[in-house]
Order: structure tokens, then sequence, then C-alpha cells
């Protein structure tokens, strides 16, 4: 049940997040992704700067994680056999804003298989399932913040937005920090698909600056010769002040 | 000038239909991979406090359950002290863990949480908050996940007092962050959009 990490080696973070900046982030309203439309909250958020209840999250140990976790080539596959596809390693860290890499984080990934289709129920795309392929991983992060998995490139799909809106190749993100106002879920893109710059929910971000911070370059120098290609994505958190002269709580 | 050498967090994107494949891999059929879906149990026969169910729904601008959303809780142990090495005020009960995650059900869009009414925790200038649960809800349609809060309807004194429910000017709002309580279940209904629109944080 205690899924706690012993942090005992670093001071714990206490301090505030920094702001989000919601211009940086796509707004809820994003009428060209339709879902999006009564989805959305009208009023305005209430602005709170973070209680303990903000700043404070769960932490996983590595006791949860199973062998193959980190690796989706094989931890849906029948022994003996592996997921079709391109062969792809997904690497980076997991930093925050001033820059420090975060330990010690879970980090879970989704996506479809070589084809563009999800192993979900509510998935009719008419391109089959792979039997090998599951789409679901995770690790945590090392003590530089690095992640590492395996994987097989994702195929684009269709999807009912416009009639003939199709996603890019994507990965998708979850991350925790160490407060639960980290919270995040993204998208990973790969560099040089054409399609990113068609869709509708890429297009959610304001600014093609942002929009490339989710695009993943082709790393050859990670690459494996004759075995996988590379992509390097690094996922930034929300930084926090520092706790040195912040107002302590009245009774600690 | 010196840069201040700041990054840009990542932007956010949608956890789109499929959310569950990552984060409840069990819950939709994908069995084998994890041994259990995480954050499927908060409490055991050890844990300290009174024992509720929290039962939520998450509706959109036309009053209709999500039943492809997904939400996280996070809240303080009985003695409103939270599971987690940010909290410098001693340690959490180890037989709660403070968190859960829960798909809505397929068919009716329903949340249910095991858990415990939580202790109340300090506001940044030491007043007492009142108890709370803290929730994130992602989805379809959704950019940005939504951070709210549940607070419980049987304490009103509480409630009255809260510095964070006393900064929404719109007093006619407050009642949608109350959940109601009947016998051991709270029914907490969040609105995204509309005319009871439940307030959202920034925070």
């Amino acid at each position: 049940m205690n899924e706690r990490v012993d942090l005992s080696n670093r001071g714990p973070e206490t301090g505030s997040f920094f702001q989000r900046d919601r211009a940086w982030h796509p707004p809820a309203y994003t009428p060209q992704y339709k879902t999006s439309v009564l989805r959305s909250p009208q009023k305005a958020l209430l602005s709170l700067d973070n209680t303990i209840s903000e700043i404070t999250g769960p932490t996983f140990g590595h006791n949860i994680l199973g062998e193959l976790d980190n690796d989706l080539i094989l931890n849906f596959a029948k022994p003996g056999e592996s997921a079709i596809g391109e062969r792809i390693i997904v690497y980076g860290r997991v930093l925050d804003e001033r820059g420090k890499g975060v330990p010690n984080v879970l980090v879970e990934f989704w996506q479809a298989n070589a084809g563009g289709r999800y192993r979900h129920k509510k998935d009719g795309y008419l391109a089959p399932l792979d039997p090998n392929f599951g789409g679901c991983g995770r690790t945590i992060t090392g003590e530089d913040g690095f992640y590492t998995f395996r994987t097989i490139k994702p195929g684009p799909y269709p999807w009912p937005n416009g009639v003939n809106d199709w996603r890019p190749r994507h990965i998708h993100f979850a991350v925790f920090g160490n407060g639960f106002g980290q919270r995040l879920i993204t998208q990973m893109y790969f560099e040089g698909d054409p399609l990113i710059w068609k869709c509708p929910i890429v297009s959610t971000i304001p600014s093609k600056e942002a929009i490339e911070a989710l695009i993943a370059p082709l790393d050859m120098e990670a690459t494996i010769p004759m075995d996988a290609m590379a992509y390097k994505f690094d996922i930034v958190l929300r930084g926090r002040r520092s706790t040195l002269f912040e107002n302590r709580l009245e009774g600690n | 000038m010196q840069s201040l050498d700041r990054y840009k967090e990542t932007p956010s994107q949608t956890a789109g239909p499929y959310v569950h494949i990552g984060l409840t891999p069990n819950f939709c059929d994908i069995g084998g991979v994890y041994e259990t879906d995480l954050g499927t149990q908060m409490i055991n026969d050890k844990t300290k406090g009174e024992r509720v169910t929290v039962k939520a729904r998450v509706l959109d601008g036309t009053g209709t359950a999500l039943r492809d959303a997904l939400v996280e809780i996070w809240q303080a142990d009985a003695d409103g002290l939270y599971n987690s090495p940010s909290e410098m005020r001693g340690s959490a009960d180890p037989n709660f863990s403070g968190w859960a995650r829960c798909p809505a059900d397929m068919d009716t869009g329903e949340f249910v949480f095991e858990t415990i009414k939580p202790g109340r925790v300090p506001f940044r200038d030491g007043r007492p908050q009142a108890p709370h649960i803290s929730f994130w809800i992602v989805a379809r349609g959704i950019n940005l996940g939504l951070h709210t809060r549940m607070y419980f309807g049987d304490e009103e004194k509480a409630n009255a007092e809260d510095p964070v429910l006393q900064r929404i000017e719109h007093k006619v709002r407050v009642p949608t962050l109350i959940a109601k309580r009947e016998g051991n279940v709270y029914t907490f209904d969040i609105h995204l959009q509309g005319e009871k629109e439940t307030v959202f944080f920034d925070i």
C-alpha cells in the first residue's frame, strides 16, 4: 500500500509551482477539435497559489514495475513472438522548468499499433489488431530524470472529426511529478510527419514553437544498427520556487 | 543581460478516447501486461478513518455524462497528512495511499472511490482548510487536465470558513464543489460547462 520512494538523500521539494502559462498550453475551447466545444469550461478558472494539497503528490517505487513494462515489442507478445512494425527506441529526460532532472517519477505511455489500430473496443478502424501488440508501457525515471522504452512506430489513423481528418503518428504520455499540480498528459509526434501540421488536435496549441516541443527528432547516434531506430523526447514539468524564503506555515 | 535559463513546460494534449489503454489496461481488456491497474485501491483493513464512498460523474454542456473520462483523486489521511515525500509535517498513515485513479463506467459514466474522509490541512497562512479531495479530470475533448476539489456536504461549519471556498467571488457557485451525503455515500456531479458549471482551478 505504501508506494513511497525513499528520497532521503535529497531535500524534499516543498515550494509552490511556477504558474502555468495558459497561453502556451492549448485553451479549453478549440472548435476545430469538435469534442472540445461541449467539454470546455466557459467561466474563468479560480487562481490559487498552491497549498499543500497541490504541492504534494503520489510517488511510486520500482516494485510496481514488471520486467517488460518498458518494452511494448514484447510485453503483450506470445513467447518467441514480437509486435509487427518499425522497431524504435524512445528515450529522453523528464526535467522541470529550472532544467533540473526529475528522478523517480512514473511515466506512462500508450499508442496504436503499426497500422494505426488501438486495442480498445471503441476503436472500429478497419486496420487489423496485431495479436502481439497491446500498446501500453510505463517506466520510472532514473537519477537524472532519464527514461527509455522500446516499441514499434505507431501508424496514423482516421478519426471522425472533419470528414477526412487523420491523426499524425503519435504516442500518448502521462507523467507524474512530485506534486499533484504537476500532473501532465501530452502526445509525442515524430520528426518529419506531414500530418502534424494538418491535425486539429495539434493545432489546439497556439504557437508553432510550442507544437515543436512535442516533435521528437530522429537520433541516429542512439539508433541500434540492424535493430531499432531511436527518437528523443524530453518532457518538461512545472518548476517550483525555492522554499528558502517562503512564508512558513504557522505551527511548523 | 543574462538569461533566466528557464524551460517552457511541455504543452498538454488531450488524453483522447483510449486513455484506458495506457492508464487502466486491465479495465479495457488488455490483460497480462500489468498485474493490476494502478490506483484501484486506496484503503485496507488497517487504514485509519471513517470509510466513505465517493460517487462522481462528469457532465458535458448538454448535461450528458462523459463515459470516456478518467479521474484521479488526491487527499490527506484521517489526520490531515499527505502520503508524499513533500509532506513535512509528519508521517502519513502507511495504510492509506491518498491517491486513486478511476475510469468512468462505460455505460453510466459513474466513478466510484472507496476511501476515508480526510482530515483538515492548513492553508498557506496556517488557517485550516475544510476537508476536501482534489480531483484531476482528463478525457477526449479536454485539452488540459482540469483541477477541482470536492468538499463534504456535512461539514457546513468547516466549509463556511474554508479559505479557498471564500475566494469564490460568486457565492452561488460554491455549492458546485460540495458533495451531498446520504448514509456513507457522497455524490459529486462535475459540470464542465453551463449554468451549473463547476469551479475549476488554475493551481
